[in-house]
């Protein structure tokens, strides 16, 4: 028996379909010049290898956003990759323990540059309810972070929320930006490098 | 016949006399107290006695009793006969001062893991334990974090106020 598919068969309602703008740039007859920046920004921010960090039920929330329900592959994350040298992204989710401190650091060290950390729910922003001796009171003290989310756990809409703003932030990054003296002043006040 | 709670305890007290007390059965559970020197002696006879014969450890632990002056700190031992499938429990005090209590690792390999879980924690010093250091804790912690003068809260904090957390 045929099962009836109810949804994204057709364009109901005739709802113009978005497609990504190219960047403002000059066109002429067989050639278009743009900012090299934001032609970069542009083929970074779709094709964000993500690697998930994932030490509690943070992770759950997280592999029903890359389930087909969320499908963070639509925002050109498909691939989740496990190596830090190849990754862009480090989605830290769930409680990080003291001991755990080092590793993550480790982690994010071994990442090449550029590189972006989400942190994902109140653990992982804040130590969350776990305001005791063994766990470390927010991962912002190790690392730098670019996006919190909160929530305990976030919902996949929220973790897809949090993408698109590490999305955004991605595409419009200067491409000077991880040479500047305010990123080497920041990375210095971790002690990195 | 079955084990019964009264053999163990006519038993050890045949075995030790006065040095075994605070017999109790909460629950049911057989509960009883040593002196601290005496505890290899006493789960030594537990081991090899034909009837006894209690061979498991299924769990050790500690816990402190800051009112408790000159014997703050309890080693709690939970053995388990399996072949009668009977369980006691065997406490010993220490003081906070010298909390040195011999290691069980030579009669009970399970006691290894157990004992270096509850030196992380309660700061017992375990006698002739082959590896006593922490398990669970960072190695740089400089304290006894289930000791009851250290706060349970992370004390690094500076965000939280102090007010608005009961503290």
């Amino acid at each position: 028996m045929a099962r009836p598919v109810q949804y994204n068969v057709k364009n109901e309602g005739g709802k113009a379909i978005h497609v990504a703008d190219a960047p403002p740039g000059y066109t002429g007859e067989g050639f278009f010049t743009a900012k090299l920046s934001d032609v970069v920004g542009l083929a970074r921010k779709n094709s964000i290898w993500p690697l998930p960090f994932a030490t509690s039920c943070c992770g759950i929330e997280f592999m029903a956003t890359m389930g087909s329900h969320y499908d963070l592959a639509r925002f050109g994350a498909e691939r989740v990759g496990f190596s830090p040298r190849q990754c862009d992204l480090l989605m830290v989710m769930g409680t990080i323990a003291k001991k755990m401190g080092p590793v993550l650091r480790q982690v994010y060290l071994q990442m090449a540059e550029p590189r972006w950390v989400l942190s994902m729910g109140a653990c992982a922003s804040s130590g969350g309810i776990f305001d005791t001796y063994s766990v470390l009171q927010g991962i912002d003290q190790i690392i730098p972070v670019d996006v919190y989310i909160p929530g305990c756990p976030p919902r996949p809409e929220a973790v897809l929320d949090g993408f698109i703003k590490i999305q955004e932030l991605v595409g419009k990054e200067s491409i000077r930006r991880r040479n500047g003296p305010q990123y080497k002043q920041l990375m210095e006040s971790y002690g990195i490098q | 016949m079955s084990l019964t709670n009264d053999t163990i305890k006519q038993r050890l007290v045949e075995k030790f006399g006065d040095q075994v007390s605070h017999f109790e059965e909460p629950y049911g559970l057989l509960t009883f107290e040593a002196p601290k020197e005496m505890n290899l002696k006493v789960m030594q006879f537990l081991f090899d006695d034909k009837e006894l014969r209690f061979r498991f450890l299924t769990d050790l632990c500690a816990v402190h009793y800051p009112d408790n002056k000159g014997r703050e700190l309890a080693v709690v031992y939970h053995l388990h006969n399996l072949v009668d499938n009977v369980r006691i429990r065997f406490k010993v005090y220490a003081a906070i001062e010298t909390p040195d209590v011999f290691s069980a690792t030579a009669l009970y390999a399970a006691s290894n893991w157990l004992e270096r879980e509850t030196y992380d924690f309660y700061g017992v010093n375990f006698i002739g334990h082959p590896n006593l250091k922490r398990i669970l804790n960072v190695d740089e912690m400089d304290y006894f974090p289930l000791r009851k003068e250290f706060p349970l809260e992370d004390q690094t904090r500076i965000d939280k106020d102090d007010a608005m957390f009961g503290r």
